[in-house]
């Protein structure tokens, strides 16, 4: 479990950090929680990492005007606990909380996390029903771009060599949502078998605002569009939660067949719903 | 190329030169000496090489030595004051909360985040606290009622 030999630097500004992964075989470290496990099975052998854990600014949150910034350098721990995203994006709060465990989101960062891809990972479901956008810088421009448009793939996202997220921003969520997380957590790896993020804004009895993102179902997460409908119509909860799935082709593994995943998707949907309908107000 | 570091483990200071891919927990088994971090998995699952990194536990096998450059650590080795157990290891020693003791320096690491994150556990927030680190002695009872006695002594 001894990584390959690497060049390791630790640059201390954002530009210094772009220049250098501007070119050549390098590699970006965050939290390392995903990478360094890849690189001691040698999955990963990068001739040269780029550590951004000295990189002055990339780690915070703060609100401003509705909406909440949060740096890629933020550990999960620190989305968790903070007082401004359990205020303002409660929803990304409470699935931060159910990332692997302590240690893990005690280093482990959204930017490594969005940028891994995982297709198990929790934050994507949330970022979906959030409605976030991920802003990535390189050595020449800016750009912002929306979580539906972020994750292509497994492990795959609109990165482009030479990009690193550079922030998270998410619209605050209204006060009078309800929101919940509902995992399904693999018992060895503790990683997302189905996770699903529903957001709720009611308008009295009637549901005004469904989102729902769907992390584990597929190679990348997804919006639930048609259940959001469904009860955007007026449609019962039950009702939206047997169309969550539809059209997607469910991952299957040792653990869990793609029928399993299918029926824990749409029970734990059901369920997620039905939290998020009795927060709302 | 071998890179200078320096950090501070137990209070005490500490400077050599290494290889970047040299995993935290080999540095401060190999290099450093201290043997009470352990190597169960080396794959980020069972917590024996837990040790704190900035006051917050961190897995020591899932980190390379460089990155605690200018860092301060903690190992079990520096929690007892003046020949005095911590309250933690005090009621672990107490509640039975270990048997062959391979998982216990990184519990008890772990114990000390979660009373620091909260005080006042309950037995449910305790098992969850301690996620991050597997036991396969105890069953884990005789640990969860060590970490609420160590709460009751008001570690
Ligand atoms: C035991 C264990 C359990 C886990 N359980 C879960 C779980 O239940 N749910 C879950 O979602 N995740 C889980 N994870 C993964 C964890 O959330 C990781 O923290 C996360 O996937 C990667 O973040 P990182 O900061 O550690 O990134 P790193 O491992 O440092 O990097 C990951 C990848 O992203 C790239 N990268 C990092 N930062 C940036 C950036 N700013 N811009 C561009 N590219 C970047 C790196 O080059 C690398 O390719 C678990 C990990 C472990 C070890
Ligand atoms: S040896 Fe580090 S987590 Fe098991
Ligand atoms: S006491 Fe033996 S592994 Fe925990």
């Amino acid at each position: 479990m001894i990584p390959q030999t690497f060049e390791y630097t630790a640059p201390q500004t954002l530009e210094e950090a772009l220049g250098l992964i501007a070119g050549g075989d390098r590699k970006i470290l965050a939290g390392g929680m995903s990478l360094i496990p890849l690189m001691k099975l040698r999955l990963a052998t990068p001739g040269e990492v780029v550590d951004l854990g000295r990189v002055s600014g990339l780690n915070g949150i703060s609100e401003n005007g509705g909406v909440v910034s949060i740096g890629a350098m933020t550990t999960h721990h620190a989305i968790e606990t903070s007082r401004v995203t359990r205020a303002h994006c409660p929803l990304l709060a409470e699935t931060a909380g159910h990332i692997g465990d302590v240690q893990v989101r005690n280093v482990g960062t959204l930017g490594g996390a969005v940028a891994h891809a995982d297709p198990a990972a929790d934050y994507p479901a949330a970022l979906l029903a959030l409605e976030a956008q991920i802003k990535l810088i390189s050595a020449q421009a800016t750009r912002s771009v929306a979580a539906s448009d972020f994750f292509l793939d497994a492990f795959t996202t609109a990165l482009e060599p030479g990009e690193i997220v550079l922030e998270v921003e998410v619209p605050a969520e209204d006060q009078s949502e309800g929101y919940s997380y509902e995992k399904v957590p693999h018992p060895a790896s503790g990683f997302a078998v189905v996770g699903i993020a529903a957001r709720i804004k009611k308008d009295g009895n009637r549901i005004a605002m469904a989102r729902i993102g769907v992390t584990g179902m597929g190679a990348h997460a997804f919006r639930a569009l048609a259940a959001e409908k469904v009860l955007e119509n007026g449609g019962s909860v039950a009702d939206a939660a047997a169309t969550v799935g539809d059209g997607e082709t469910p991952n299957s593994d040792l653990y869990a067949s793609a029928d399993y995943r299918l029926h824990l998707a749409r029970v734990h949907a059901a369920r997620a719903l039905a939290t998020a309908i009795s927060r709302a107000s | 190329m071998k890179r200078k570091i320096s950090l501070t483990i137990n209070g005490k200071s500490y400077t050599d030169e290494v290889e970047p891919r040299l995993l935290l927990i080999h540095y401060l088994r190999e290099v450093a000496g201290l043997t009470g971090p352990h190597i169960g998995c080396e794959t980020s699952i069972c917590g024996a090489c837990t040790v704190m990194l900035d006051g917050r536990t961190v897995k020591s096998c899932t980190m390379f030595a460089v990155q605690a450059d200018g860092r301060q650590i903690l190992t079990i080795e520096g929690l007892a004051a003046d020949g005095k157990l911590d309250p933690v290891q005090e009621a672990f020693w107490n509640e039975h909360g270990l048997q062959c003791g391979f998982c216990t320096p990184g519990m008890i690491l772990s114990s000390k985040q979660l009373l620091e994150d909260n005080p006042n556990p309950t037995d449910q927030e305790i098992r969850h606290g301690l996620e991050g680190n597997l036991c396969r002695c105890t069953g884990y009872q005789h640990i969860v009622n060590a970490v609420r006695a160590a709460a009751k002594a008001g570690a």
